[in-house]
């Protein structure tokens, strides 16, 4: 998985994989995830007929359903462009594990190399240079595992934090350690799952900084739900709606 | 205390939840852990060279591993070590209590080995009124409370020293309350002292089996490990047959792997290399050594290309260390002998998927167990691959594993099969999330085993899809 990434020049035309539970609950993640690619003068299309990866079949070992939703959601993009995708584990799943379910199928690997997850593709690809327009923040960001040792996403995202000129990333305790999702994980699992959100909420929010980002909405749904339990005020949001805020970019 | 079993996972790892101070010895002995594999490959470049030459150096002794053993047995033959093989834990037993039995041996002194855990060796000689002694610090520690090792190779460290000087007044003759760790040790090792000087054998794991020369390596700290293999009259040395290295120029990789991941230290205080028994004209060492060599479901593992990787480990704990799971929980959770991540991929072997079928899912597959693994052992694959095999029956192209499809879950496979439809009918995909939407209001706030700790997520009013149809995009 280490083997390094050479990335392709910047294209005119890219796919947004916007992820089902972008879809489900927090669909605005997608539009600002548009805006900020507009920005860098791509064209971008969202297809319709995308649902799921498939990585909650494979995670659980149905690997024979994991592949029939990788199949039908490989065939939604038939264009050579990039497909971008709004989440660490999701893009994960189809640029690693899809390799690992059509074990050499040239095709598929192709496809796979296609896939970038979002902040990468900002950072990487097209070279991305925000100009901050806000007041001073201090946000703290939560990295998705997936994201941080599949995608290596940790790194682009805290680089386009890091152009920000007005905006301190703070470390919370622990920053590199799981939420305790891990999909069904939570649901077979639930006591040790808990443990694992109540640290992660504890630490994020005895970082102090009023606001936290993810590029993950999985791992949000999982510490959103749990800082909300406890009565906290502070609510994770998607990376993609903080940075087109941050360029002036944003919803009212 | 009940019976540890991976079948009581759930239960165990409650009970360990409940426990704060279970929570607090663990996560300061994770923190200090981690602190000193870190800084013991402070120079990510060097750190990557040291790791990629391990890993290499694991799959090529396993890929020639029958041969290897082949040799082993001939080069260990030849130097006068005496070979045996043990398919089961029982017949591994066999083999060490007939020797023991030989010496008429009343008192066995051990140094740390995690196989004599895996076959029972203990209880087995008590039962035959041969005491085992435990000399590794730790081991000795839970010997005394009648406990288990909770760590591979920290086997105390569930316990805090006000619980180990508690446990030194019920057991140890003078001794006196303290928390001062060296006072702590200096009252085991005189205990200790008293055991090595009586025992008819030592018995001793082995960290690597030189193939080459015929060598058995021996790594510690305590100095334990060379008192059993030299005092006493016989050293029966006991493995699992994945142990073995092709040559000793293996080692010094391997070495410096293992020590720096798992302590991070350099190197450890002792290293001992075992290459016969006492020769004549020698001062020191036993007279007879043996070497057992175990399979007890390793071969099974060695037959499959992919799962043969878990055959990699070299036991340093560097997994459990980083493991979020293992951090919480703790060892005895597990209810096996080896805990933490790279138990969730060797148990299945050892005990079958039927007994340690729910391991695997115990993971959240955060990754950092694969991070950290100094031989590069891919244990999220594994951990998926055995979801996989425990799911369903024989797979074509791989070998059978015992207990395959042994948790298999007709209503579960029903869900799957229905998810795998609707993620191919975006049509009805879509009815569904609108379904969903409609009905959040009566959502309850807390939803089963997810709301003991979050509410409910809400859905949004609109999907994105809708969305950018009314800004006519799609």
């Amino acid at each position: 998985m280490d083997v390094i990434r050479v990335y392709p020049a910047k294209p005119a035309h890219v796919y947004l994989y916007a992820t089902c539970l972008v879809d489900l609950f927090d669909p605005q993640a997608g539009l600002d995830a548009i805006g900020l690619l507009e920005r860098q003068g791509l064209a971008v299309t969202v297809v319709t007929g995308q649902t799921c990866c498939g990585q909650p079949a494979y995670s659980a070992g149905y690997n024979d359903e994991a592949r029939a939703v990788a199949q039908s959601q490989m065939a939604l993009f038939p264009e050579p462009w990039p497909v971008v995708v709004l989440s660490g584990s999701c893009g994960g799943m189809m640029h690693h594990h899809y390799r690992r379910l059509f074990a050499g199928d040239a095709a598929v690997a192709a496809f796979c190399e296609r896939v970038f997850e979002f902040t990468e593709f900002l950072v990487q690809v097209c070279r991305a240079k925000l100009d901050d327009k806000g007041e001073p923040r201090q946000v703290t960001m939560h990295t998705s595992c997936a994201a941080r040792r599949e995608m290596k996403v940790h790194v682009t995202a805290s680089q386009l934090l890091g152009q920000l000129a007005q905006v301190e990333l703070v470390k919370h305790g622990y920053q590199e350690e799981c939420c305790g999702f891990g999909g069904t994980f939570a649901v077979r699992h639930p006591q040790i799952s808990q443990a694992m959100v109540e640290d992660k909420t504890r630490h994020i929010v005895n970082s102090g900084a009023p606001e936290l980002v993810s590029a993950d909405w999985g791992c949000l749904l999982n510490i959103n739900g749990a800082l909300e339990y406890q009565g906290e005020r502070l609510q994770g949001r998607h990376l993609a709606s903080f940075l087109l805020e941050r360029v002036g970019g944003g919803h009212g | 205390m009940a019976e540890h079993s991976p079948r009581r996972f759930t239960p165990q790892a409650q009970e360990a939840l409940a426990s704060p101070v279970i929570r607090q010895n663990f996560r300061g002995a994770m923190d200090y852990l981690r602190k000193a594999r870190s800084n013991a490959f402070s120079d990510p470049v060097e750190a990557d060279a040291v790791l990629a030459k391990a890993e290499a150096v694991r799959r090529r002794c396993l890929s020639q591993l029958p041969a290897l053993l082949e040799t082993l047995e001939q080069r260990c033959t030849a130097n006068g070590i005496q070979v045996h093989w043990a398919e089961t834990p029982a017949e591994a037993n066999a083999i060490i209590r007939a020797l023991c039995q030989r010496e008429d041996a009343k008192l066995v002194a051990k140094g740390k080995s995690m196989v004599s855990e895996e076959i029972g060796l203990n209880k087995h000689l008590a039962g035959l009124g041969i005491d085992c002694r435990e000399t590794d610090m730790g081991e000795f520690i839970v010997q005394l409370d009648g406990d288990r090792p909770s760590h591979i190779i920290m086997p105390a460290i569930h316990k805090n020293k006000d619980e180990i000087s508690a446990t030194f007044e019920q057991h140890l003759p003078d001794f006196e309350a303290t928390r001062d760790v060296d006072q702590l040790i200096a009252a085991g090792r005189q205990a200790l002292r008293e055991k090595f000087q009586a025992a008819e054998v030592g018995l001793t794991g082995v960290n690597f089996a030189v193939a080459e020369t015929g060598t058995l390596c021996l790594v510690e700290n305590e100095g334990n490990g060379r008192m059993c293999s030299t005092i006493p009259r016989v050293h029966i040395a006991v493995t699992g047959i994945e142990k073995v290295v092709e040559q000793l120029s293996d080692i010094a990789p391997l070495y410096s792997a293992l020590t720096r991941s798992a302590t991070g230290q350099a190197i450890t205080t002792y290293f001992n290399m075992v290459s016969s028994p006492r020769r004549p004209g020698e001062w020191d060492g036993p007279e007879e050594v043996h070497l057992v060599l175990l399979d007890n479901g390793r071969s099974q593992a060695f037959a499959d290309d992919e799962l043969r990787q878990t055959l990699q480990c070299i036991r340093c704990g560097a997994c459990m260390n980083h493991c979020p799971v293992y951090g919480r929980i703790g060892g005895h959770a597990y209810g096996t002998v080896y805990p933490g991540p790279i138990g969730k991929i060797i148990s299945p072997h050892l005990l079958g998927l039927d007994d340690a079928g729910e391991l695997p899912t115990a993971s959240s597959l955060c990754g950092a167990c694969g991070e950290v693994c100094p031989v590069g052992i891919p244990i999220p694959a594994l951990l998926q691959r055995l979801r996989v095999e425990a799911k369903h029956g024989a797979s074509a192209g791989h070998p059978p594993l015992k207990g395959q499809g042994a948790k298999a879950n007709r209503l579960e496979a029903l869900a799957m099969k229905g998810f795998a439809w609707l993620a191919r009918h975006p049509r009805c995909y879509r009815a569904g999330t609108w379904l969903a939407r409609r009905l959040a209001p009566f959502y309850p706030r807390r939803l089963g085993a997810w709301g003991q700790c979050r509410v409910t997520p809400k859905p949004a009013p609109k999907p994105l899809s809708q969305l950018l149809k009314e800004q006519r995009r799609v």
